[in-house]
């Protein structure tokens, strides 16, 4: 029984991590329709900058994250203004963006493979703070975890704060609902846009840091399945919906996670695609989506 | 206040504009009749910068407007208010309307502009909280309506208010633009009803095709033969 729950908090640990890359996912699928494939490449950007804050800049845990957040959010807007937004204002069909996608992600893994960058090698993460466990009623919590929860809450809180009680929140649920209008209400709708993208980054660079931390390893190739599995989750809790992709990227953690506990780690990613699959098949609009169902 | 000179505006192949002129004074009520495909809905949105034009001027106040965007043009006091309402349907009635003071950010400003249209349309004080996706369509002209003064316009691009509200509601909605223009907002007002519309206005255009066919007095283009024939459904 004690092992049930031990995996219970492992899988919301993970769950924690994806709930942050897949924030991103669907927020922007929320304000532009496009399933950004280059989003889990932001997140691996977001482990290499907060491994250089605290290897070589010997910055606070915190300021880390920090630091890695506000890089992947000027990265991110410079990819949606240098990337996207032209072709947005050509409209051009939906499916040209989501090719644009893909071949920004195979750009920032190569690129960040390059050894003037980060390199192909795989680095062990720092530890920056003493990994304390404590027994929580016959339960091994580790420091790394109860950060991990803290951050993720807070960030949370932060974020839903931002989009239901604040101007620029609803300017960003007024864009996603209908731009011309919203163009129409004095909203900068292409600056909104840009915020969206720096929002999602932020979420992703801070989800980076903490992969980092958890699951000690970075590569330039890290990004790609986490991200994947973050957008099975927005896709699962129904993409363009802020809470269903945390509750999606729960609901994934904890089926992974129980998956290499209790039948077989060869398993793991293959079970959350069968979700994607059945998902898809049964109810496409995800559990919380709206029935327009998912367009790419 | 608000100038148009001869406005081209193509779609693809398509010339939907063909060298359109008007003039909007202070004060005024201007009606934009004709038919569908006429052009009209796309004059009012290249007025408030949703379409550029292929060549043409247009000038508020003296400002030329070619070069602005759409929130910028707004921000000048230009309010179009769009044909079928375009409710924010999934945000509350109170969100609807504090879009259309974006632009302002002091609370006592936004309690008196929001108090000032529940003056006008009680009924959106009752469904503050309601998404507005919840509303009937009458409501939903009222929250269109109430969301444009918000902003508190000195123009306001009116298209097709009284599409598909029964007769009752279109003499509610035709009276309150005629106070809101009374309180000294120029109105350029689209409407199918064109009859309806004459009623109201001072001064009106035909639009045919891209082109304006004729422009005058409101009571003149009443009794216009023509006018009446094909656009009043008399004769």
């Amino acid at each position: 029984m004690n092992y049930f729950f031990q995996q219970l908090l492992n899988g919301f640990q993970l769950g924690s991590v994806y709930a942050l890359i897949s924030l991103g996912y669907t927020m922007i699928y929320g304000i532009i329709r496009l399933i950004n494939f280059a989003h889990g490449d932001i997140f691996m950007l977001g482990a290499y900058f907060g491994f250089y804050a605290i290897t070589r800049f010997k910055f606070n845990f915190f300021i880390a994250i920090l630091f890695s957040m506000v890089l992947c959010m000027i990265i991110n807007v410079l990819i949606e203004k240098i990337a996207y937004a032209p072709l947005r204002k050509k409209n051009v069909p939906r499916i040209n963006l989501l090719i644009t996608a893909i071949g920004v992600s195979f750009f920032l893994e190569n690129f960040a493979s390059l050894k003037i960058i980060f390199g192909p090698d795989y680095l062990p993460y720092p530890r920056p703070f003493k990994i304390i466990t404590f027994d929580f009623l016959g339960l091994t919590l580790s420091s790394i975890q109860i950060i991990v929860f803290f951050i993720t809450l807070v960030l949370l809180l932060i974020l839903d704060y931002l989009i239901k009680r604040t101007k620029i929140g609803l300017a960003m649920r007024a864009v996603s609902y209908d731009k011309e209008t919203a163009l129409l209400m004095g909203i900068n709708v292409d600056n909104i846009i840009s915020l969206t993208f720096a929002l999602g980054a932020a979420l992703a660079g801070a989800g980076g840091v903490l992969y980092g931390i958890c699951y000690p390893q970075i590569h330039p190739f890290m990004g790609i399945m986490p991200g994947l599995k973050a957008f099975v989750a927005a896709v699962l809790g129904g993409i363009g919906v802020i809470s269903g992709a945390v509750l999606g990227s729960y609901i994934i953690g904890m089926i992974e996670v129980f998956t290499a506990a209790f039948i077989s780690s060869t398993f793991r990613d293959a079970i959350a695609f069968a979700i994607l699959i059945i998902v898809l098949l049964t109810r496409p609009q995800g559990l919380f989506g709206k029935e327009e169902g998912i367009k790419l | 206040m608000l100038t148009v000179e001869n406005l081209f505006v193509n779609y693809g192949m398509i010339k939907a504009l063909q060298g359109i002129s008007l003039v909007v004074k202070e004060k005024e009520i201007v009606a934009l009749i004709g038919n569908n495909g006429a052009g009209k809905t796309t004059t009012l949105k290249t007025i408030s910068g949703l379409i550029k034009p292929t060549s043409g001027r247009i000038y508020f106040q003296n400002i030329d407007l070619i070069k602005l965007n759409p929130y910028q043009i707004t921000k000048l006091g230009i309010i179009h208010i769009p044909e079928g309402r375009k409710p924010f349907a999934n945000l509350t009635v109170y969100e609807n309307l504090r879009l259309g003071a974006y632009f302002v950010n002091k609370k006592r400003e936004i309690e008196e502009r929001l108090s000032f249209v529940f003056q006008i349309f009680p009924r959106l004080k009752e469904r503050l909280k309601q998404p507005a996706g919840t509303l009937s369509g009458g409501e939903l002209q009222m929250l269109a309506i109430g969301r444009g003064l918000m902003a508190k316009p000195k123009l306001l691009l009116l298209d097709e208010p009284s599409m598909g509200l029964s007769p009752i509601l279109v003499e509610e909605i035709f009276s309150v633009i005629k106070n809101i223009n009374k309180e000294g907002t120029a109105i350029l007002l689209i409407e199918q009803n064109a009859a309806k519309a004459l009623s109201i206005a001072h001064r009106a255009y035909v639009l045919e095709t891209g082109k304006i066919m004729l422009e005058g007095k409101a009571e003149e283009l009443i009794n216009n033969e023509s006018v009446k024939k094909i656009y009043l459904g008399v004769g």
